[in-house]
């Protein structure tokens, strides 16, 4: 069974909610990132997504494409994301998953990520632009190697889309749920349900963890009532550009209830 | 690639390794539902009557072919033949594609449109069209952009569009496209996004190829009819792709006529500051299909540079991508100079003002011609019109100063 995998398990018997963290690599620097990080892991994130930054992040809001654009421009590159992995595994036990667009994997090449993330410590990726159906090589690599592989499932995704995300992916499903203008609360709320709904008809054992700009506590546990995890990015960054460690660490027990 | 008879049938999402759809899942049913819209209506009469009459009576279509025998004289003695796109209602080739898209938007029942632009001329006859069908109308810009074609923007802004500048990344065209590409993720329930070029996921560099294909169709009726003959080379700029692809479409499968794309080399090609993508790019993923891109070794974009706000883009349609690779067209780079000498040659001998953009097919001809002699012909896409661009050229050429 994968980390991931005994994470939510974990947390259901206990009762307890999962938080999935996101924090960009490489923000502000690469020191600084990697005790980011840490501090998270240290206060209550139970499972880190790591993001590769990247120059034309289309599925990212103006926090961490700004935070992403700070990385970039600190000279942030792209093998040092096994560096930061690895470094972050010497100290928490936290499981890692990599964010990453699909264009730095593809130059660097599928395969050769693939291992040198395993060997860095690092579970899996999250791709955020990588349909299924574009993915076969990666399917493969990730078979090969054991690592997890997170797809994304939306609202309008037709419920036999959801059936191959939900058969493929590897760690969780990831439901996002960000259509219709800046809605109210409760039609995101709605639509996630939603969501999280389609990817239980198609497996009865596969988790989903759901991101639709979460930030507070309440929203954490509440999404973690229908779904198995709350996936919480741009709260973070904000707490850290605004109040550095103390304030990132403050918000993370907040979030976390732990 | 065995038979070459067949080029003009191929369908996406792939061409040869290039296309697909590397999108985020969000916008998977939106691609669905657009390519089974456009499925549909491909088939059915209705729509491409409408549309047939739309260009009739609102674009000005057929455009025609212009000799320029003046400006020949500077191409080794080659026939120089126009195939004026620069007519078209909104003074560009982009109206062929808004038109149908457009069409198709009120197909879906969606009541927004979103559009990119870099010259402005995409957005303007987006702006165009919205007006005409009541849809509302969104154009991202990059903020370098609205500066050097103010003139665009304010024409938007007449058309009863809003205009948003984008001032992320290089604030150019490729951070337009990021930005409504955003804008389509979250409101994709009521909006279409009109992309304005040959690139993007499928179904659009298939759709937007065959909405412009009207101008090789014609053009290559034109050339039998009034010159008798197939010209000897084709001619066209590159930025996306969608003008010259328009044109080539057609004579994709006539073996004896020669293909050229001119890409904008900016400071010139022995510099890093160009958009010569399929010269100096690698195969890559950007803005939702693979083709070749300029990108570093991380997979990071570099940013493009040219004169020309509408090349001035680090992506191409992967179409082009593949036309290179089996060797069926050839891509080559001009200079902002030459296009500038090419822009200022044509309005001097023909009395003929271009966008730019098009100076950079002219340049690019005015070689060929030198190349291939004085008993071939050249057909040139005249892609668009100067207007947007006097401010760009005045400077360009000192006319402001000597008038200050
Ligand atoms: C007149 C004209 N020609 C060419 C282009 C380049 O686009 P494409 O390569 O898609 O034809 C533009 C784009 O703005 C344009 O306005």
């Amino acid at each position: 069974m994968s980390k991931v995998t005994e994470i939510f398990e974990r947390n259901r018997k206990s009762g307890e909610s999962t938080l999935i963290g996101y924090f960009p690599a490489g923000f502000p620097t690469f020191e600084e990132s990697l005790e980011a990080c840490v501090a998270m892991c240290e206060a209550g994130v139970d499972i880190l997504e790591l993001g590769v930054p990247y120059s034309d992040p289309v599925m990212d809001g103006p926090v961490i494409q700004e935070a992403t654009e700070v990385a970039l421009s600190n000279g942030f590159r792209l093998v040092r994301i096994f560096e930061l992995v690895s470094a972050i595994s010497k100290r928490v036990a936290t499981p890692i998953l990599v964010m990453t667009y699909w264009n730095p994997v593809l130059q660097y090449g599928v395969r050769k990520f693939a291992e040198d993330l395993k060997k860095s410590g690092g579970v899996g990726l999250i791709t955020p632009d990588l349909i299924v159906d574009e993915a076969s090589t990666w399917l493969e690599v990730s078979d090969e190697l054991d690592l997890d592989r997170v797809f994304l499932a939306t609202p309008s995704s037709a419920q036999n889309r959801v059936d191959r995300t939900a058969e493929v992916s590897k760690g969780f499903v990831y439901a996002v749920s960000t259509m219709g203008i800046t809605g109210a609360r409760e039609d995101l709320d709605r639509k996630a349900r939603e969501v999280v709904s389609k990817v239980r008809t198609a497996s009865g054992s596969q988790n989903v963890a759901v991101g639709i700009g979460i930030s507070t506590a309440d929203q954490v546990h509440e999404v973690n009532s229908y779904a198995d995890g709350a996936i919480v990015g741009s709260v973070f960054v904000r707490a850290y550009a605004s109040g550095g460690i103390t304030e990132l660490k403050r918000v993370t027990k907040e979030l976390s209830g732990k | 690639m065995a038979n070459s008879r067949n080029l003009r049938d191929q369908q996406g999402p792939y061409f040869g390794e290039f296309g697909g759809r590397f999108v985020p899942e969000s916008l998977i049913a939106a691609l669905d539902q657009l390519e089974t819209t456009y499925r549909t209506a491909q088939k059915d009469p209705d729509f491409q009557a409408e549309l047939a009459e739309l260009h009739r009576t609102y674009t000005g279509r057929p455009s025609i072919l212009t000799e320029v025998k003046r400006f020949s004289s500077h191409a080794g003695g080659a026939r120089i033949i126009l195939k004026r796109e620069d007519l078209n209602h909104t003074g560009s080739h982009k109206i062929n594609n808004v038109l149908g898209q457009a069409l198709l938007t009120k197909r879906m029942g969606k009541t927004r449109i979103i559009a990119e632009t870099g010259a402005g001329q995409h957005g303007v006859a987006s702006a165009t069209a919205a007006a005409l069908f009541g849809l509302e109308c969104v154009v991202y810009m990059g903020e370098v952009d609205t500066k050097r074609q103010a003139l665009n923007v304010a024409r938007m802004e007449l058309l009863g569009a809003k205009v948003i500048p984008v001032k992320t990344g290089s604030r150019t065209l490729k951070d337009a496209i990021n930005e409504a590409l955003r804008d389509w993720v979250t409101n994709v329930d009521n909006t279409h996004y009109l992309l304005g070029t040959v690139a993007g996921p499928h179904p659009f560099p298939e759709m937007v190829r065959d909405f412009h294909s009207v101008i090789g169709k014609e053009a290559r009726a034109q050339m039998l009819q009034e010159f008798g003959a197939l010209p000897t080379a084709l001619a066209a700029c590159v930025g996306g792709g969608s003008n010259a692809i328009g044109l080539f479409h057609a004579f994709l499968d006539d073996e004896d006529v020669q293909i050229y794309g001119f890409e904008a080399a900016g400071d010139g090609m022995d510099t890093p500051r160009h958009a010569a993508t399929l010269n100096f790019g690698k195969p890559g993923v950007l803005h939702g299909a693979r083709s070749y891109m300029l990108q570093d070794e991380d997979g990071q974009t570099i940013e493009s540079h040219s004169i020309s706000a509408g090349l001035d883009y680090p992506g191409v349609g992967p179409e082009h991508s593949w036309l290179k690779d089996i060797g069926r067209a050839q891509y080559r780079g001009i200079s902002d100079s030459e296009a500038m000498d090419a822009l200022r040659l044509l309005s001097r001998t023909e009395g003929i003002i271009p966008a730019i953009e098009t100076a950079h097919a002219l340049a690019g001809a005015l070689k060929l011609g030198r190349e291939l002699g004085p008993d071939s012909s050249i057909l040139v896409n005249l892609s668009g019109r100067g207007d947007k661009d006097m401010e760009t050229a005045a400077r360009y050429f000192g006319l402001l100063d000597a008038h200050e």
